[in-house]
């Protein structure tokens, strides 16, 4: 909507820069921006106004808006992972798809704030501090305590976005950017995408590249994509899939983007409910949507099954040995001797080396380390490593065996509950929150399978509950055709943020009815 | 020491002075050669030797985080074309595997290489020995080769211990290596040492290594250790900077004795790492050494498995660029050094051994072929020339065979004038010693010069006997 509003003229390309960039300065409480690129987004946007003017712009994405999570590499813009290890690190490339969004002629806001090294579920675990979901300022959000003065600092029962792409979700959610990569390993996109009421979708592991993004596992990891609604998440995947000769694990098939057509018809669908995800702790509330979500379709005459993926329950451990041997692997390469942070210790290499991962990482970081050369020892690399492998497989096996037995999608919660109050939520140590929150998502990244996290309703409390599709293999198109459905059956409400309505020119206007019908 | 090495050439040690059992050597080699090709193993940096430091370093060479590896065809080449020659079997399906540790010269913290799987593997090498240095007696001795692997070079640091710093060159980080694993079945210096030399003309002759040692392109390290006749293999140790073939036999050879002095003093032998000291021909312990490394091998998840195609294999409509045919490769390996010495003897009739020295002179067997084909002398005749009149001038004088003032041409001319007995063996040689004056002239010229002909005319010989006579009865 916003695309063709650029097209026909009712708004130009700086104007919609100028305005998301003020709206990132009145909503810097909720601290989802690291860096703010004011003055090159700007640039951008001129660039962008002058094709416009001439008629031609570079496609759908020409002029809108951006905002990148802080573990993708930038030329030229701060590159922190929200880590001490990369303050003030400017990156000499773009990562590929940071390049295909500026070559679309998108305009890069900034750099968003998430876990240290995308590590967390809940993106309060950051040098930067913690990133504030936006709803906790919205009207539907009915606080536990009495409601204080409009005084944000002594609000201590501000929600959580969820992790770790916590800051892409708020930036989408808040209405300061229109898109937003986010990165997910274990649910790092659909997470933070559920409690903040957007759509995140997690492609299929090998269809967009990696080159330059960050890695945290690099056999998990893949860009996640943040929209308002599941169309514009088609029309980012469009811009960004493909072959990359950069990452050898990006499969050759030529990538065709799809426009999603407007299905009506669903009774040749075979939606699978798999059993295992009502899982210990999933809130009565949420089992109540997914039931109702499940009933939505039989009722339009899809074909709705019970399916089971048995080993599900060891998907949490066999994660954590998997994802920590590669952290492990994966941080080794910050010395301090190359670039990012170099402590002063200068008695000997390794000292320097000691003191500079020590300075440098924060306590998360440096357990995974530990935990994860401790799995990769001679004498533990069978017992842990291989063993973990082994059930990957049999994980891997479970859908495929659904998959082939006639299912289309599988239909899933996304969340354990919804938002978490930040109190709260820090009360437990990461390590727990990411077991704990990780069960629903993890098994697709460990199965490279597609998964999107598509708002469903609100909670008691007012605050955003999405519910989780997963589709086959590079099977995109179908399973964003359902989510597009069932997006439109479920009409989620707009989030009503007192710092949106005094920004609001009409523009916005025009986002808010891309979700409804 | 020569006692041992000589004695080390059978494969047992006679006993000492002690009267004690013989001894076994036993001697394996781990071997990198840096494999010929404009860019390296999985960045598009360029190979070169003495750049300016740091110059060739590319985002993924400097670890820079986000970047990811891009395996090179011209290195899997090089491979495949090293194992065939080494009668190996390819693996059609390939791991690399990332081994991790923490030094300055490895800005990732790990190392990307074949542990589990590398990409060649079972094969052997054939070397000759001359026994008692009798070059007329050569045996042939063979190497199993254990395996293959591709891994990446790892960058150079440079100690500077007036300043207590060390500075780091990452020009050679990531440059694509061979390693070739030989296993311990040789039994001296001098048997390693031929094996290298092999080895060295078998990369030279296919073009993946220029495996210059010099230059870095070669490395070998050996693991040595000791055993009495029918007991287990004793501990062995592992020596290190060894930078060239000649140190390579001394190393060793010094090793071995060591060890052996050691054992029979009542010691043990530590499973070390030791350096060659070349200047005191020893072999000394490396500093810091504590305990095992444990590298923490882990499947490297950035590269798919390295599959490798067949005549038979080969999938019908699979982008030519994107694969290797095992088969094609094979087609199109040149003559190995064992071909080529086979093919110089049947063809020209010289000795086995003639063959050896024409192979491992560079450029020397070329030159023999040019001056065959421009004289009517014999091979037969013109490999002594080559072997023991030009060989003996350059290396009296370090040169190569590039080098030499005199080219093919000028010797065959010479030769021939020998053949047609227009000058005698002795003249020719003369004419020779000026010709290395390389002031141009042809030996024609410094024949009529130095009024060397033979004389053909029978009275004119007549005359200058008769001279001679006349002069005998004066005196």
């Amino acid at each position: 909507q916003v695309a063709v509003a650029l097209k026909e003229g009712r708004v130009t390309p700086t104007e919609l820069c100028q305005r998301c960039l003020s709206l990132i300065k009145s909503t810097k409480f909720l601290n989802a921006y690291i860096t703010v690129a004011e003055e090159t987004a700007l640039k951008q946007a001129e660039a962008s106004e002058e094709r416009y003017k001439k008629g031609q712009p570079l496609g759908v994405l020409d002029g809108i808006p951006v905002a990148v999570k802080d573990n993708f590499n930038t030329a030229g813009i701060e590159t922190t992972c929200a880590s001490n290890m990369l303050r003030g690190y400017i990156s000499p490339y773009n990562a590929t798809v940071v390049q295909k969004l500026l070559d679309q002629g998108a305009v890069l806001l900034g750099k968003t704030n998430l876990d240290e090294f995308a590590m967390g579920s809940g993106s309060t675990d950051g040098v930067f501090g913690p990133v504030r979901n936006p709803w906790s300022y919205s009207r539907q959000y009915k606080k536990k305590s009495v409601p204080e003065s409009h005084s944000e600092d002594k609000e201590p029962d501000w929600v959580i976005t969820g992790g770790s792409s916590g800051g892409s979700a708020a930036a989408v959610s808040s209405f300061t950017c229109f898109a937003a990569l986010g990165s997910d390993t274990g649910g790092s996109t659909r997470n933070p995408a559920a409690h903040c009421g957007v759509v995140g979708l997690k492609p299929t592991y090998g269809l967009i590249s990696r080159h330059g993004l960050i890695p945290l596992v690099n056999s998990m990891d893949v860009p996640g994509i943040l929209t308002r609604c599941v169309d514009d998440a088609a029309v980012v995947l469009g811009s960004l899939a493909g072959h990359d000769p950069k990452d050898s694990t990006t499969i050759q098939d030529n990538f065709k983007p799809f426009e999603l057509p407007n299905l009506t018809d669903v009774s040749k669908l075979s939606v699978g409910i798999p059993k295992e995800y009502h899982a210990p702790g999933l809130s009565s509330e949420i089992l109540a949507i997914w039931s109702k979500a499940a009933d939505l379709f039989e009722n339009a005459g899809a074909k709705v099954v019970e399916v089971s993926l048995p080993h599900t329950r060891y998907s949490i451990v066999c994660y954590h040995v998997l994802c920590t041997a590669e952290v492990a692997s994966n941080m080794a390469r910050f010395d301090g001797l190359e670039y990012g942070h170099r402590s002063d210790m200068n008695e000997s290499t390794e000292s320097m080396y000691a003191a500079t991962r020590r300075e440098g990482f924060n306590d998360v970081v440096r357990g995974r380390i530990l935990s994860g050369n401790y799995f990769l020892l001679k004498q533990n690399y069978e017992k842990y490593f291989i063993k973990a492998q082994k059930v990957r497989r049999l994980i891997a096996n479970d859908f495929v065996k659904v998959f082939r037995s006639g299912v289309d999608v599988l239909l899933t919660p996304t969340t354990l509950s919804d938002a978490a109050p930040y109190m709260e939520f820090i009360k437990e140590d990461n390590r727990t929150r990411s077991a704990q929150d990780d069960i629903l998502t993890q098994a697709a990244n460990m199965a490279g399978l597609p998964a999107i996290n598509v708002p469903t309703a609100l909670s008691e409390r007012g605050l955003p509950v999405g519910l989780q599709f997963i589709g086959h293999s590079f099977q995109e198109q179908q399973l964003l055709t359902v989510a597009k459905w069932f997006e439109k059956q479920v009409q989620f409400p707009m989030i009503q943020l007192e710092e949106v309505k005094r920004h609001d020119h009409g523009v916005f206007q025009h986002q808010k009815s891309a979700s409804f019908s | 020491q020569r006692a041992v090495a000589g004695s080390a050439r059978g494969r047992t040690v006679p006993a000492g002075d002690s009267g004690l059992a013989p001894w076994v050597p036993v001697v394996g080699l781990e071997i990198h050669a840096q494999i010929s090709s404009n860019s390296k193993l999985f960045s598009g940096s360029q190979v070169q030797f003495a750049a300016p430091p740091n110059s060739l370093v590319s985002f993924f060479d400097a670890s820079l985080p986000g970047t990811l590896p891009v395996l090179n065809r011209r290195c899997v080449e090089a491979a495949v074309m090293t194992g065939l020659a080494l009668n190996c079997s390819i693996n059609k399906k390939s791991l690399f595997d990332r081994k991790h540790y923490f030094y300055a010269d490895l800005p990732a913290g790990y190392q990307i290489t074949q542990q589990r799987v590398p990409i060649a593997v079972n094969g052997s090498l054939s070397y000759s020995l001359c026994i008692d240095n009798k070059m007329s007696q050569m045996v042939t001795k063979t190497v199993r080769i254990k395996q293959i692997q591709l891994e990446q070079d790892s960058g150079k640091s440079l100690h500077d211990d007036t300043r207590s710093q060390t500075l780091v060159d990452l020009n050679r980080a990531g440059v694509g290596l061979m390693e070739v694993v030989m296993e311990p079945d040789m039994c001296c210096g001098e048997e390693a040492a031929a094996a290298v030399r092999e080895l060295q003309l078998i990369l030279q002759t296919l073009g993946s290594s220029q495996a210059v040692m010099a230059e870095g392109q070669l490395r070998v390290d050996a693991n040595v250790s000791v055993h009495h006749p029918g007991e287990p293999y004793g501990v062995r140790t592992e020596v290190k900077n060894i930078n060239s073939i000649r140190f390579l036999a001394k190393a060793i050879d010094y090793e071995i004795e060591r060890q052996i002095e050691e054992l029979e003093n009542g010691g043990t032998i530590l499973n070390e790492t030791r350096a060659f000291d070349s200047k005191l021909g020893c072999t000394v312990p490396m500093r810091d050494k504590e305990g095992k490394q444990d590298y923490r091998f882990m499947p490297e998840p950035n590269l798919p498995p390295l599959i490798l195609y067949d005549a038979k294999s080969l999938p019908a409509n699979m982008n030519h660029q994107q694969v290797i045919n095992i088969d094609w490769i094979h087609e199109r390996l040149p003559d190995l050094p064992s071909v080529k010495r086979e093919k110089l003897v049947e063809q020209y009739g010289i000795l086995p051994e003639h063959s050896f020295t024409l192979l491992n002179e560079d450029g020397l067997a070329e030159f023999f072929e040019n001056v065959v084909k421009q004289t009517q002398m014999k091979p037969k005749k013109v490999i002594g020339w080559i072997l023991q009149d030009l060989l003996s001038y350059l290396k009296q004088h370090s040169l190569t065979v590039k080098e030499s003032p005199v080219s093919p041409i000028l010797l065959a001319d010479l030769l021939n004038l020998l053949e047609k007995e227009e000058i005698s063996s002795t003249a020719a040689k003369q004419v020779l010693a000026e010709l290395w004056k390389g002031e141009g002239k042809t030996p024609l010229e410094i024949v009529k010069e130095q009024k060397l002909q033979l004389l053909e005319d029978q009275k004119e010989l007549e005359q200058i006997c008769q001279a001679v006579i006349d002069r005998q009865e004066n005196e």
